[in-house]
């Protein structure tokens, strides 16, 4: 603070929650939306206070999905999500970092091609490339599987341009250090290297698992057996009609079911979120 | 980009890259291609029959109005979705950089709507907006208010925006705080001591030094509009009503996936790839030239 | 322990070559140091002896092997570094005995030695102590004991002092003089300073642009500078290099500052305006250059007395056989 100017400290707190107000809102509504019956929340307004079907309607979407649109089981979904948010990090990490080891280190033909061609995908978001990757996964008999759910999404040149430019920073003096101690390349990356590049594992770990857990268009494009939606889907797939028509509070509650995970890991790693949000943008 | 120290290996490094090398091909190369290679061809109504027509495509989603309108509409929401996003979280960091107590707090509680998947914030922010149920909805009608998105193209389109902005915030947030945390103290109190009151100084001093971030937040943000809105709008309006919301990713997937329409989606997604590069270059050169090794 | 021998040594990068032909011989045990200015090659020789960097001509021995095709690994030889190269997250202990898991010995052998290393570097309380943890020199002496547990044939040393402040630095000098009396083991040196090499040198390889100008004892570099780079690099203030004449042809006359001996202006063989006097305590340094305008060859003298330096010039003569003679065209020594 340069000078004291109270009302103006008065006014950035002022501002600052109404902010944590507006974005804590919609969670809030759906919170108590989740704890009341389908009768209550279809009465507008609905309650503004929390309701008495908490456990109720956690159950029922838990067990048994809701009666309209999808019948897959929250806690099906809740595994499947669980799945891809960690199949996906512990994948990409896994291939970015030996990846990003053999483009640093090593001198061999192919590689600058190589580079080129990892750097490449960022141009190539699933998004652009929708129906022939479906298409893909069909051929190779990978519909509605945890594999097709997860491979594709775990090369990533976001990945590896991080452990690359960490690599980097790592002084060359170490890698000879490691030589004159005879130790040949894949000793140096498994006693060394990696060791070194935990902080920033549990950076690319924590997004990756966010990233994992909200997938969407993919696994809508590849899955349609029940039993394989994930929670995010789901939510989307009980939404049959026109509002009248869906059982919002069970909806809401899926949602917390699909929010909690997510938030609780930005929350209690915050450290290591921001550090890897900040890291993989540059 | 070129270290020192380096090993000999005649097959270790290929090995190392190859898992990568092997899904980037398969999952990434081969279905771009086959992108452009339909975008190329027409097929028959059963599929059976394919045949080449170069642009012909790419000709006719330039001239279908609904095509046009889509771009139209994908600009518009990406415009608003990036300033709103931008505007606010800069209002929100520049407040968070002042106040000494409960800074923590503030950012902890703003940061976790990163956590919310497109989707679902859509589904919520449609749930508070519900044409008749959404509380939302009630006040705006007891404001004198005719609000029904699923009617109202509008509506609509202000509906997504409230739900994209809404889960950017806090992205936005996080390197807004970190680039006027970057800015160096002394140069807020050289202005200071020059007599430039708080207001003067954001706008001469404080914004213009994070012009980096900003315009680095703006690319971002406008790339998430292009693509990772796609959550939202399928989950809430499917592109509609009519055409109001329908972004180009999303009709892509509508054309490819609903309508089957493989030489239209795939012409679509070619274009969109040349709009992925161009922003994806911007950012590179623009970020690249600040980052030294 | 081992003999390195030099022989022709070259090193280029594609077209630039830094080296040019460098040959010496190391005997078994002997403390080598390479110094030389920035640039010289030093740390590349040294690099090539460890392995560090590929040798494009000639031939480096350890002991009676040519080790041109070796790996670092196998040539028996341990480095320190400059940066010291301590792994930041393993401990002082797991440092040291790094190379040695590596070669499986016995972990009874392992820790006895990384023991008495400890102990002859006086770490013995720092063992489980992270490199994060330790001062500067503390962490210089986790490196060389990571060097000594080896128990090579040569250790090599990049410039291992040059990080560390004015005072450790001195101390460290001490501490590498008496492990070497205690140890034994043929050391190759790299610095850039000379008052190091001069210290801690049975011999000298002084460098300049990839050629090894002088090999031999400090004291014998000292009074018998090969050229004019040796005279004026070996010694502070260097040696005095002031164009003059003998037997009808252009020379460089070498006299060192400290050869210069104030003297009655009858007797004068140089005078020197003074510009600047440097007051140490021990001695003074005058700066000045030769009478005969601002234009005049500069000059310094290391007078051990303070001097009386209102006149404004000093006269000053030195002994004949104090003088050195240099070609001013190639800078080598001429021998009369």
């Amino acid at each position: 603070m340069v000078e004291n100017r109270p009302w103006l400290t008065f006014l950035s707190h002022s501002v600052l929650m109404l902010g944590v107000l507006a974005v804590a809102f919609p969670l809030y509504v759906t919170f108590i939306a989740s704890t009341h019956t389908l009768e209550a929340i279809m009465q507008a307004p609905m309650p503004l206070v929390p309701g008495d079907q908490l456990v109720e309607n956690f159950t029922q979407v838990l067990t048994a999905g809701s009666t309209k649109g999808s019948k897959a089981a929250g806690a099906t979904m809740l595994v499947n999500s669980l799945v891809m948010a960690l199949a996906i990090p512990l994948g990409k990490i896994t291939i970015s970092v030996i990846s990003a080891f053999a483009i640093v280190y090593f001198r061999f033909p192919l590689r600058m091609f190589f580079f080129w061609m990892i750097f490449v995908t960022l141009m190539l978001p699933v998004e652009v490339r929708i129906i022939p990757t479906f298409k893909v996964i069909a051929d190779l008999g990978m519909l509605n599987t945890y594999a097709g759910l997860t491979v594709p999404l775990i090369a990533s040149a976001t990945a590896t341009f991080l452990f690359r430019q960490f690599f980097m920073t790592v002084p060359d003096e170490l890698a000879e250090a490691a030589r004159v101690d005879g130790a040949g390349p894949l000793r140096f990356f498994w006693d060394v290297l990696l060791p070194l590049s935990k902080t920033t594992m549990a950076a690319l770990f924590v997004i990756q698992f966010i990233y994992g857990w909200n997938q969407y268009l993919w696994p809508l494009l590849i899955t349609t057996d029940e039993s394989m939606y994930t929670t995010v889907i789901g939510i989307k797939r009980m939404i049959v009609g026109g509002d009248a028509a869906n059982e919002w509070n069970l909806i809401m509650a899926t949602a917390i079911l699909a929010m909690l995970p997510p938030a609780l890991v930005v929350m209690l790693m915050q450290k290591w979120f921001v550090k890897g949000l900040v890291e993989t943008e540059k | 980009m070129e270290k020192r120290v380096v090993f000999r290996s005649a097959w270790l490094p290929y090995a190392l890259v190859a898992p990568q090398i092997a899904i980037t091909l398969v999952f990434f190369f081969w279905p771009a291609a086959q992108a452009v290679w339909y975008s190329l061809h027409l097929q028959d109504a059963f599929g059976l029959k394919v045949q080449f027509v170069g642009l012909a495509n790419f000709a006719t989603l330039f001239k279908d109005s609904n095509y046009l309108a889509s771009f139209k509409v994908t600009a518009l929401f990406s415009v608003l979705v990036a300033f709103f996003g931008i505007a606010i979280s800069l209002l929100l960091a520049t407040m968070a950089d002042r106040v000494l107590r409960g800074a923590m707090a503030y950012k902890t509680l703003l940061i976790w709507p990163y956590a919310v998947a497109p989707a679902v914030a859509g589904v919520l922010w449609a749930f508070i907006f519900a044409p008749s149920i959404g509380i939302l909805t009630y006040i705006l009608k007891g404001w004198g208010v005719d609000w029904n998105w699923i009617i109202k193209g509008d509506q609509a389109m202000l509906l997504v925006v409230i739900a994209a902005v809404w889960k950017q915030i806090s992205y936005n947030f996080l390197f807004f705080l970190a680039g006027l945390q970057s800015i160096p103290k002394s140069l807020i109190e050289a202005a200071a001591i020059d007599g430039a009151s708080p207001f003067r100084r954001f706008w001469t001093i404080v914004f213009p030094l994070l012009s980096p971030t900003t315009f680095f937040l703006l690319v971002v943000n406008i790339v998430y509009a292009f693509f990772d809105t796609f959550g939202v709008i399928d989950a809430t309006t499917q592109g509609g009503p009519g055409q109001s919301t329908n972004i180009l990713v999303y009709k892509v997937y509508h054309d490819g996936v609903k309508a089957a329409d493989l030489g239209g989606s795939s012409a679509q997604s070619v274009i969109l790839m040349f709009i992925v590069i161009v922003l994806t270059v911007a950012q590179f050169r623009f970020i690249e030239r600040k980052v030294q090794y | 322990m081992a003999e390195i021998s030099f022989r022709n040594v070259r090193k280029s990068y594609g077209e630039l070559e830094v080296v040019h032909g460098v040959s010496a011989e190391v005997a078994d045990g002997e403390f080598v140091v390479i110094v030389g200015p920035s640039g010289c090659g030093k740390s590349t020789l040294l690099r090539m002896v460890a392995g560090l960097e590929t040798i494009t001509g000639g031939e480096i021995s350890i002991g009676d092997r040519v080790v041109n095709q070796l790996e670092p690994k196998d040539r028996d030889i341990a480095m320190v570094f400059q940066n010291y190269a301590l792994y930041p997250h393993m401990s002082v202990y797991d440092n040291m005995a790094y190379g040695l898991r590596i070669r499986g010995l016995a972990r009874s052998d392992i820790d006895a030695r990384v023991r008495r290393a400890a102990e002859i570097l006086e770490l013995g309380g720092f063992l489980e102590r992270k490199p994060r943890e330790l001062s500067g020199g503390q962490r210089q002496r986790v490196a060389m004991g990571r060097a000594i547990v080896r128990e090579p044939a040569a250790f090599l040393f990049d410039e291992p002092l040059s990080n560390l402040d004015a005072k450790l630095r001195v101390q460290m000098r001490a501490e590498l003089q008496a492990l070497h009396r205690r140890l034994g083991t043929t050391s190759l040196f790299v610095t850039h300073d000379q008052v190091e090499a001069m210290t801690l040198a049975h011999r000298m390889i002084v460098m300049n642009a990839g050629r090894a100008e002088q090999i031999g004892s400090p004291l014998d570099v000292y009074a018998n500078p090969a050229t004019t780079f040796v005279a004026g690099f070996i010694g502070s203030p260097p040696m005095n290099l002031i164009p003059s004449e003998r037997g009808g042809r252009p020379v460089l006359l070498g006299v060192r500052p400290e050869h210069l001996e104030p003297c009655a202006e009858s007797e004068a063989m140089m005078t020197v305006d003074i510009d600047l006097l440097e007051p140490l305590g021990s001695d003074t340094l005058v700066y000045g250059h030769l009478a005969g305008g601002r234009d005049g060859t500069r000059v310094a003298v290391r007078l051990h007395e303070s001097v009386d330096a209102r006149t404004g010039h000093l006269a000053v003569r030195y002994d004949p056989a104090k003088a050195h003679f240099f070609d001013p065209q190639g800078g080598q020594r001429i021998v009369s």
